[in-house]
């Protein structure tokens, strides 16, 4: 859910691939293969069919979950093809699906499968599709197809048009006569004029046809917001849950810490008025003390308040605050900020203790000699590349610090997403749907 | 020595008040604003400006902002900027444009009044005064740099000294050697780092700083 960025109901562009004519192929062959997916979509249906008519004998309803599931992981390759080869991207509408338990029995199995299948709307939605989209298909991808080959037919025409008069074949191409050497050699432009028609047409009839399927394989909004209900109390628990972790930490330095400290100089102080008549060199060595006891107190409050919020971050926004970072660092770091203004708040936090983790992370395993920071807003985004030339081959997976800035930027539905193929370059990116406030002008 | 004080804290500017008088400082105002600061600047003309990063009514680094305003209307005015944390940001900012006179101090050193009022005294006379914090982060993201790698321990330990504004003859008093051992580790530090060699402490300061800068 988190990865779905684009707004719903609102269409991408076809890719385009250099010319018209190239996508116009593309979109030709993709037709094509839409033609395939109806014959098995076609052929699941009938299965279905046939289960269903010889359910009188009991067993082939056995089959009926399996088939159901088949239509599903069907339907799920439409909705990945509709967004990859139409430009219409469809969500997933399902809710999650438990396989039954492996020790249960056939039947119990096949009580728990069906139960969660037929109480799951998306599965009555998929079998309407799935009886209508052949049709569909041939009405919408296949008709770019049929008009090319028809085309086809027509260049090709001076290739056979002897035989098939000789054979008595009263040949007509489109509103030509095909008689004589002239007529087949006329209906070569016409045939190209075809193909020219059947490729120009070929990218919109798909994203027509994606269209009609989002219409049907999208979630209804229902369980739209079902699903966003999950999402936000699943990252309402992680904030919650953080926020407490990071409360209890607080509490903790503070309480070993800097009060320990001041107890401390508490005591020494004491210590020192006591003795301060009989020994004053006494007191004055407890006074010293209790000015060191002072200072470590300010710097450990001093570091705690860097990790809570950075007063850099707070006076000057997210921009100078990674470059104070950056300064900082052992390594020099190329910063860019074209950031023109500042995101909220909570938002620059979360972001800069991303971008720190991250640093932490290319210190720790990159082996890079270039690190690279690019800020920039785009399309309501607060997006930052950390970028480096070292070794690459991070996974997401296997560092629990990747997970926990997935997680902290979760809570703002922003994102994190890693590049780091082996041998480098490593580039991580997130992005944080926000807005900006202009720039604050100083009063002087 | 007149001075003015911009601090929004009453406890601290209270403290700041006593101390600097028991020093033998003149204060000339005591404000707790930046405006109030180029207020008290234009009317009294200090010779140092005590400042506070954080001031009202932001609470953000005003403070900052208006003593380096304060310096755009009064060339060279001698500032020391004093705060609860030391960023390299605001100190680069503070030493850009290379004329001294200029201080960035934690709130701590104030602990220690006779050092600070040491500080206070240099800065006024235009050299300058960088908080060991500043100085020690300016070193370790250098750390890697081969030039800095160069310098043997003893050397490292008179940049440090240096890049804070120390003179000479108080590198030598802390590190308990002579003058004229620290002069000649002072000699090779600017040979090893490529800086023009100069007798003036302000011009040596400003150099390593700005090499650190970099």
């Amino acid at each position: 859910m988190t990865g779905d960025t684009a707004a719903p109901g609102k269409a991408i562009a076809p890719r385009q691939r250099g010319s018209w004519i190239g996508a116009g192929w593309l979109g030709s062959v993709h037709g094509l293969a839409f033609v395939g997916l109806a014959l098995a979509e076609a052929g699941l249906i009938l299965a279905l069919t046939l289960e269903l008519s010889f359910a009188i004998f009991v067993y082939p309803l056995l089959l009926v979950p399996p088939t159901l599931l088949a239509v599903r992981r069907l339907a799920s390759v439409v909705r990945r093809l509709s967004g990859e080869w139409c430009g219409v991207p469809i969500p997933e509408p399902y809710r999650p699906y438990r396989e039954p338990g492996p020790r249960a029995g056939t039947w119990q199995r096949f009580g728990e499968a069906s139960g969660q299948l037929i109480t799951e709307p998306a599965t009555w939605r998929d079998l309407l599709w799935m009886t209508l989209d052949p049709l569909l298909i041939w009405l919408l991808p296949a008709i770019p197809v049929t008009v090319v080959g028809w085309g086809l037919f027509g260049v090709l025409m001076p290739a056979y048009w002897n035989p098939i008069v000789q054979a008595g074949g009263n040949n007509w191409y489109a509103f030509i006569h095909v008689t004589n050497w002239l007529t087949a050699l006329l209906s070569v432009p016409l045939g190209l004029a075809f193909i020219a028609l059947g490729l120009w047409l070929a990218p919109y009839f798909l994203r027509w046809y994606g269209q009609a399927a989002r219409s049907m394989l999208a979630p209804t909004k229902q369980v739209a917001l079902e699903q966003q209900v999950a999402h936000l109390s699943e990252t309402r628990a992680e904030v919650v849950d953080t926020g407490a972790a990071e409360i209890r930490r607080i509490e903790r330095d503070l309480h070993d810490g800097a009060q320990a400290r001041l107890v401390a100089m508490g005591m020494t102080l004491s210590a020192a008025e006591q003795v301060i008549d009989d020994n004053p060199a006494a007191a004055r060595a407890l006074l010293v003390e209790a000015r060191d006891s002072s200072a470590k107190a300010l710097t450990e409050l001093r570091d705690l308040v860097r990790g809570i919020h950075p007063p850099v971050l707070a006076d000057r926004g997210i921009g100078e605050a990674v470059r104070a970072l950056a300064m900082d660092s052992r390594r020099k770091i190329q910063v860019t900020n074209e950031l023109p203004g500042r995101p909220a708040a909570p938002v620059e936090s979360a972001a800069y203790f991303a971008v720190s983790e991250l640093l932490a992370n290319v210190s720790k395993h990159a082996g890079a000699s270039h690190v690279w920071i690019d800020m920039r807003y785009e399309r309501g985004m607060l997006r930052i590349d950390v970028g480096d030339d070292g070794q690459g081959g991070a996974d997401p997976s296997q560092g629990t610090g990747l997970r926990g800035i997935e997680r902290r930027l979760s809570a703002f539905d922003g994102i994190l997403a890693l590049s780091s193929p082996p041998g480098g370059p490593t580039v991580a990116t997130l992005e944080l749907p926000c807005e900006l406030s202009s720039p604050r002008t100083s009063s002087f | 020595m007149r001075v003015v004080i911009a601090e929004d804290l009453f406890l601290l500017r209270d403290g700041l008040i006593r101390m600097l008088e028991a020093h033998g400082f003149e204060v000339a105002a005591a404000v707790d604003t930046g405006a109030g600061l180029l207020a008290a600047v234009d009317e009294h003309r200090p010779d140092v400006a005590v400042v506070d990063v954080r001031l009202p009514p932001t609470f953000t680094d005003e403070g900052l902002r208006a003593a380096l305003e304060a310096r755009r209307r009064v060339p060279g005015l001698p500032v020391l900027v004093l705060s609860q944390y030391v960023e390299q940001i605001y100190a680069r900012e503070l030493l850009a444009d290379g004329s001294g006179g200029v201080g960035y101090l934690l709130k701590d050193r104030v602990f220690d009044s006779a050092q600070f009022a040491e500080a206070l005294r240099r800065v006024a006379g235009g050299g300058t005064a960088m908080d060991p914090e500043v100085i020690s982060r300016l070193l370790a993201s250098n750390a890697d740099d081969s030039d800095l790698g160069g310098l043997s321990p003893r050397e490292r330990e008179v940049m440090e000294l240096m890049a804070e504004g120390r003179s000479n003859a108080a590198i030598a008093q802390r590190m308990v050697i002579t003058e004229r051992a620290v002069a000649k580790h002072t000699s090779s530090i600017f040979t090893k780092l490529g800086l023009q060699p100069s007798d003036d402490d302000n011009r040596r300061v400003l150099a390593v700083l700005a090499y650190l800068g970099r």
